[in-house]
């Protein structure tokens, strides 16, 4: 490569831009997160996803618990809410019902989302409560040193159970389900164009809309595990996945270092708890009632 | 500026405290309360419950105590006035959105109708036991505002202190009922809406660049700002810069907690209020909060009868305490006593302010009824003496 060829290159990296800069904050980086998680992957998919939904940006707030993914809030240049441990979901509830103009958006972690705010993940489905939940699983808690979460599968290795996990794993998609979401859809952080498409279809559907991706933590959960780097995750995602939309979510858990099935597997369509608040109480009350705009 | 006349049932009527409180909320502006239900407070989202609908307001039982708390912040950032309503146990569980609601300066009201504990202890019978919690129930340092009323005409006009007070300045504040005010059935006046004074939000109006959330003004209070704006805001509960973006320093800390704590201590002569009945050359003065300041006056009214001077000092602001006129009145009052139902809790605020200075005295009592009048009545009688 002669000088000339060289300076012009550093030239094109200075003049370079981020392709989703306009929607992060770019006053806050650099990130915090490590060399290969997959955290910053997923916020690029859904800075693409958020392009695509043509939804308008400044009626998009994200709310984010407690963790490492709780931290996406933070970056993204939205109305942005960094909570408390566990509970994003009860204060994007009590957001989205105050003004139902907004689009919501949940963006938390899997210990977050399913351990500490599990009850509130599971009466926001029940009641139909129209947010978006995007929960990055990376199978342990990252933030505190890779400690044992609902999500780590059995046999895995974290710093609460040293001789490896015992306790059933959370089949998080058949939780969601059960419990009521309308759109249930699974990737991985491999997977980048079907989770940015799968985010902009959880984005544009009414109700309690949830997406989990499943994202390496090499630092915590791969070394710990011997499963290699962050690479080395991509690589398993890549040949042990298999798209099966519709799958029967009973059928989609998750083992160590087993298959992985990704894909569409609920997409259903159910009156929001503000429309059935509003439907219920004009059919109870008539001109008494006092439709509730927001 | 004066109430929205659309939720105001002005008139006089005859119901409990807790009622009381849901209408004063109402009036104050409040649209959005999250609650779960829990003895003895439960009336209050009943009534919520019941109104919401035919105002357009939204009424949502959470799961929790910890949902509730924290849904109403959710929704203030949406633009609501809200509110949540609980008791001892559930009051405990909102501890840590107390924090949160400090922290992140959101302006919203707390009830705590309290019951005797502690865990479920008294769940139908009265107690004042809550009333450190209050104060330094969440970790971390950071001021709220508590106001005690003594009766459903308090419960109602304290309501909308409460909202007003969050308001002004940006902060949680907590409405300490206790079961038997919560209970009690009497005359409440509901005013014409135009004679309601309500604070509304103060929001911030100028251009995006030139927005600091957490940019206090004069009195240390920042502007406010509601998602969907166009302003792209940053609310965390690490701590934050101005902006509210995190900094991890003893530097922003330092500036920004205390800040938290000085908003209320430094304006504590604003936000202090309290009721004096013959205070002014007094040789006791009751000190007293709640149903307790109730129960008390038959015991003062005794003891005047006897020859004795006694005032009467009742707090309706617990926090911020009334620390200046205390320490002003230790230097000429030979005893303070203090009754409450618990084993000493605002008696600690009352000893600290005299420091030393003349005596004070407790009267306690557990919890699960009121004080005999007999039991102040003894104590009055007797704290002169030797």
């Amino acid at each position: 490569m002669t000088a000339m060829t060289e300076e012009s290159t550093i030239q094109d990296l200075e003049t370079l831009v981020n392709p989703v800069e306009d929607f992060l904050r770019m006053e806050r980086m650099p990130h915090i997160w490590c060399p290969g998680c997959g955290i910053g992957t997923t916020v690029n998919c859904f800075a693409h996803a958020l392009e695509a939904s043509g939804l308008d940006l400044q009626k998009v707030a994200i709310v984010s618990g407690i963790g490492c993914t709780g931290r996406v809030s933070g970056y993204m240049k939205l109305d942005s809410f960094h909570t408390t441990h566990g509970r994003a979901i009860p204060f994007a509830t009590g957001l989205k019902l105050a003004n139902p103009e907004l689009k919501v958006v949940v963006y938390s972690g899997d210990g977050d989302l399913t351990a500490i705010g599990g009850n509130h993940f599971i009466h926001a489905a029940r009641r139909n409560v129209n947010l978006t939940v995007i929960l990055i699983n990376n199978f342990i808690y990252g933030m505190t040193g890779g400690q044992v979460a609902p999500t780590t599968p059995i046999g895995a290795t974290a710093s609460t159970t040293p001789y490896g996990n015992y306790e059933q794993t959370f089949n998080l998609p058949y939780l969601a389900e059960s419990c009521g979401a309308v759109y249930v859809a699974r990737w991985t952080s491999y997977h980048v164009r079907h989770t940015a498409k799968a985010m902009k279809d959880a984005l544009l559907k009414d109700g309690f809309s949830f997406v989990e991706i499943l994202s390496p933590c090499p630092t915590l959960f791969s070394r710990r595990n011997k499963l290699g780097d962050g690479l080395d995750q991509m690589k398993y995602y890549k040949e042990s996945s298999e798209i099966k939309n519709d799958a029967n979510t009973k059928d989609v858990g998750l083992t160590l270092q087993g298959k992985i099935i990704c894909g569409t597997f609920v997409n259903t369509n159910k009156p929001t708890y503000l429309q059935t608040y509003n439907e219920f109480m004009t059919k109870k009350l008539g001109d008494r009632f006092t439709p509730y705009k927001g | 500026m004066a109430a929205d006349p659309k939720g105001i049932q002005s008139g006089a009527y005859f119901i409990d405290g807790d009622h009381a409180c849901a209408e004063g909320a109402i009036a104050a502006g409040c649209r959005f309360v999250a609650g779960y239900p829990i003895t003895p407070s439960t009336e209050v989202v009943e009534r919520i419950a019941e109104r919401f609908p035919l105002i357009g307001g939204m009424f949502i039982q959470m799961e929790d105590e910890i949902a509730s708390s924290i849904a109403i912040q959710g929704a203030v950032w949406g633009g609501k006035k809200a509110m949540t309503v609980t008791s001892g146990p559930g009051f405990s569980l909102m501890m840590e959105h107390i924090g949160l609601a400090a922290m992140t300066e959101t302006p919203c009201v707390f009830v705590d109708v309290q019951r005797g504990g502690p865990s479920t202890g008294l769940p139908t019978l009265p107690g004042q036991a809550d009333m450190m919690q209050a104060r330094w129930g969440s970790h971390g340092d950071y001021g709220i505002i508590a106001l005690c009323p003594n009766s459903p005409q308090e419960s109602f006009d304290l309501a909308i202190k409460a909202f007003n007070l969050a308001e002004t300045y940006r902060v949680p504040v907590l409405l300490m009922l206790d079961e038997c005010v919560g209970h009690m059935t009497e005359r409440v006046v509901i005013p014409p809406a135009e004679e309601i004074e309500v604070v509304e939000r103060k929001y911030f109006a100028g251009p995006r660049e030139e927005l600091l959330l957490f940019q206090p003004d004069s009195r240390g209070v920042p502007p406010m700002v509601k998602a969907g704006d166009g302003y792209n805001i940053h609310v965390t509960g690490l701590t934050h810069d101005e902006r509210g973006y995190p900094v991890m320093t003893p530097a922003a800390q330092e500036k920004l907690v205390r800040r938290l704590v000085d908003k209320i201590r430094l304006n504590a002569d604003a936000i202090v209020e309290t009721r004096e009945d013959g205070v002014e050359g007094a040789d006791i003065v009751v000190v007293s909060f709640g149903i307790t300041s109730r129960v008390a006056i038959p015991a003062i009214e005794r003891a005047r009868a006897e020859g004795m001077k006694v005032g009467h000092l009742r707090l309706i602001t617990a926090w911020p305490f009334p620390a200046k006129r205390i320490r002003e009145l230790s230097s000429r009052v030979g005893c303070f006593v203090v009754p409450e139902i618990n084993y000493g809790q605002m008696v600690r605020e009352v000893e600290r302010c005299v420091a030393g200075r003349t005596k004070v005295e407790r009267v306690s009592h557990g919890g699960g009824s009121v004080h005999d009048p007999k039991d102040i009545y003894a104590k009055l009688a007797g704290c002169l003496k030797g």
